[in-house]
């Protein structure tokens, strides 16, 4: 059943909607919610959603609970190609928890938490942003460690980062929704502006293996369920772009990479130089890579799982 | 006055980036002055230039006192400004979202970190900010309320209000906060407008910071006297939101007078011109913000009303 969550008039003959669609099983078994579309330049959880609104919905005898898909947190942002929410400097994903009357996105991010917050699960889908590609992972806060890791480690995914905890992140939705008890994780995959089919499907059968665990789904999971490496901060080194110039990767994402391994040259077409030529500093799997080719001195390169 | 160089960086296509500085006086760091950070900070980056000449002339003058330090910096941001951005050109990404900054992470990162390395020990900070909602301003003084209680200091700018504002988890990143954990007494000052260049209320600023230096024994210019600051807390404002879409017709602006329930603005239909709503004030009081576009969204919020 497709419900809208929250509207607002805008300007000219038209409403801002955000919308779901509630799939009811029988009864018992809690309740799911599939989130995305919070940052409108992140497409990789479209896929997903489709791939679990089709498929339930054909195997609705088999669904014990409510499983709410959420495409598209910012529907203006994904419709017009914004990362942000159209009309405002904040990043959407730092106004959580909203506030009732304060602005729109506020309001827009207060009825989200409103709608979720009776949820047993939520499971908040990002891809990275159009410079990254990024290996399926869960990201987790080391104060919710504890809880949620077991759960991350059902989806599917390569990896689980438990990451320090960081006050600017309490404004996220993940956070909020932990706070309220609903069992959140953060996935991020693929990379924005696409759609990865491999990585969609892999967290489809993630998803349903964790509603299997948790007594939501009775039927089949496809595929074999693979676990994820489980990642503290410091086991993560980042590269970072020495200089500015046009980078040229020269290796993929999960490969992996023995200390000074070439990840890539940084190069001017200008001059035809070789202007950096970014090495691994010590053996791991490569975990991120750079997708767009323009850098500026800092840019992310890579990050690397250590061994 | 010496110009400085803080943040060099070559670009793939563009000449380098640079981040300069001015340093007037010598000795104790007294004062810094951080200008436009986002490329359509013009009003702010109007006021530091300002600040720059008049500052030259007063050292030029011996108006300077003995043993102080001032250091402006117009702009952090010019690669976005030159092009019509308001953040950084490459990621979009908003080098006030980035202190203290980490000199080995991402290109804003970087930027933040350069800025903050040579600003962070002064006594006292300014910087010249932008709201991120589009609107206008009374003229007026923000503190980020942490332990230290600097709203004396933020007085002697002689503005009309001081605001002191609860920090919210995204003003951990930002520099007025972030100077202040670092011991900068530091104010945020709101300079009515921001990709506009308003004369009046650009003057009153940098009179605003002139009187700061002066009460402060940093220059022996006599200042003309300013207002006995009010200082406003959150819970002073009530938030007036659009009760619907619409074309924004604007009655009230900031600084006026406004009576309970007084239409303050009416929410006109863009295809018939009928009036859909009016926005009434729901206080006695003053306008202190407003929306500035013609058009608006339904739960934007159009007015702040003191």
């Amino acid at each position: 059943m497709i419900q809208t969550i929250f509207s607002a008039g805008l300007p000219v003959d038209e409403k801002l909607l955000i919308q779901k669609n509630s799939i009811r099983g029988h009864g018992g078994g809690g309740r799911l919610c599939v989130v995305t579309g919070t940052h409108g330049d992140e497409l990789e959880g479209q896929y997903v959603c489709y791939l679990l609104s089709e498929f339930l919905q054909r195997n609705i005898d088999k669904i014990h609970g409510t499983i709410d898909i959420y495409p598209a947190l910012n529907p203006l942002g994904i419709d017009s190609i914004t990362r942000g929410f159209p009309g405002f400097d904040l990043d959407m994903n730092r106004i959580f928890p909203g506030a009732e009357n304060k602005s729109l996105s506020d309001s827009a991010a207060f009825q989200i938490i409103d709608d979720i917050k009776s949820a047993d699960f939520a499971i908040d889908i990002h891809a990275s942003n159009i410079f990254l590609r990024e290996l399926p992972q869960a990201r987790i806060n080391v104060n919710t460690a504890d809880s949620l890791v077991r759960y991350a480690e059902m989806l599917n995914i390569d990896l689980v980062w438990v990451h320090p905890a960081a006050t600017v992140l309490e404004s996220t939705l993940a956070h909020s929704l932990n706070s309220l008890g609903v069992k959140t994780i953060v996935v991020e995959m693929g990379v924005g502006m696409r759609i990865t089919p491999e990585y969609g499907v892999r967290l489809f059968d993630g998803i349903l293996n964790l509603m299997k665990n948790v007594g939501i789904y009775t039927g089949e999971v496809g595929g074999a369920i693979s676990k994820p490496r489980i990642v503290d901060g410091d086991g993560v080194a980042f590269v970072n772009a020495e200089k500015s110039g046009v980078f040229l990767p020269e290796k993929s994402y999960g490969n992996h990479l023995d200390e000074g391994d070439v990840i890539g040259r940084i190069v001017s077409p200008l001059t035809g130089a070789t202007l950096s030529v970014a090495k691994a500093l010590q053996p791991g799997l490569l975990m991120t890579i750079r997708a767009y080719p323009i850098v500026y001195e800092g840019s992310l390169l890579a990050r690397i799982v250590k061994d | 006055m010496k110009k400085i160089k803080i943040f060099s960086m070559k670009s793939p296509y563009r000449e380098a980036f640079h981040i300069s500085g001015y340093v007037f006086g010598g000795g104790e760091k007294s004062v810094a002055i951080v200008g436009a950070m986002r490329g359509d900070e013009v009003q702010q980056q109007f006021v530091c230039s300002q600040l720059v000449r008049i500052l030259g002339g007063l050292e030029r003058d011996g108006m300077l006192a003995d043993g102080k330090e001032i250091l402006v910096i117009p702009s952090a941001n010019h690669f976005s400004m030159n092009i019509g951005k308001r953040f950084w050109p490459m990621d979009n990404t908003d080098i006030n979202r980035m202190f203290p900054g980490y000199d080995q992470g991402e290109t804003t990162q970087r930027i933040a970190s350069a800025i903050f390395e040579r600003i962070k020990d002064y006594k006292s900070g300014i910087q010249l900010a932008s709201y991120h909602f589009a609107g206008d301003f009374i003229l007026h003084v923000r503190v980020i309320k942490t332990a230290i209680d600097i709203s004396g200091g933020a007085q002697m700018f002689g503005l009309p209000y001081v605001y002191i504002k609860q920090p919210e988890p995204f003003d951990t990143v930002m520099l007025n906060y972030n100077w202040q954990i670092w011991d900068t007494a530091a104010y945020s000052i709101y300079a009515g407008t921001t990709d506009t260049i308003d004369k009046n209320a650009a003057k009153q600023t940098w009179q605003a910071i002139i009187r700061f230096l002066s009460e402060s024994g940093i220059v022996r210019k006599e200042a003309a006297p300013g207002f006995k600051s009010k200082i406003l807390y959150d819970s002073d404002f009530t938030t007036v939101s659009a009760p619907c879409a619409g074309i924004f017709y604007q009655l009230k602006h900031p600084g006026g007078d406004v009576r309970r329930s007084e239409t303050i603005a009416k929410i006109l239909d863009p295809y018939d011109g009928s009036v859909l709503s009016e926005i009434a004030s729901p206080r006695d009081g003053i306008i202190f913000f407003s929306h500035s576009k013609p058009l608006i969204m339904e739960k934007t919020v159009a007015f702040w009303v003191i």
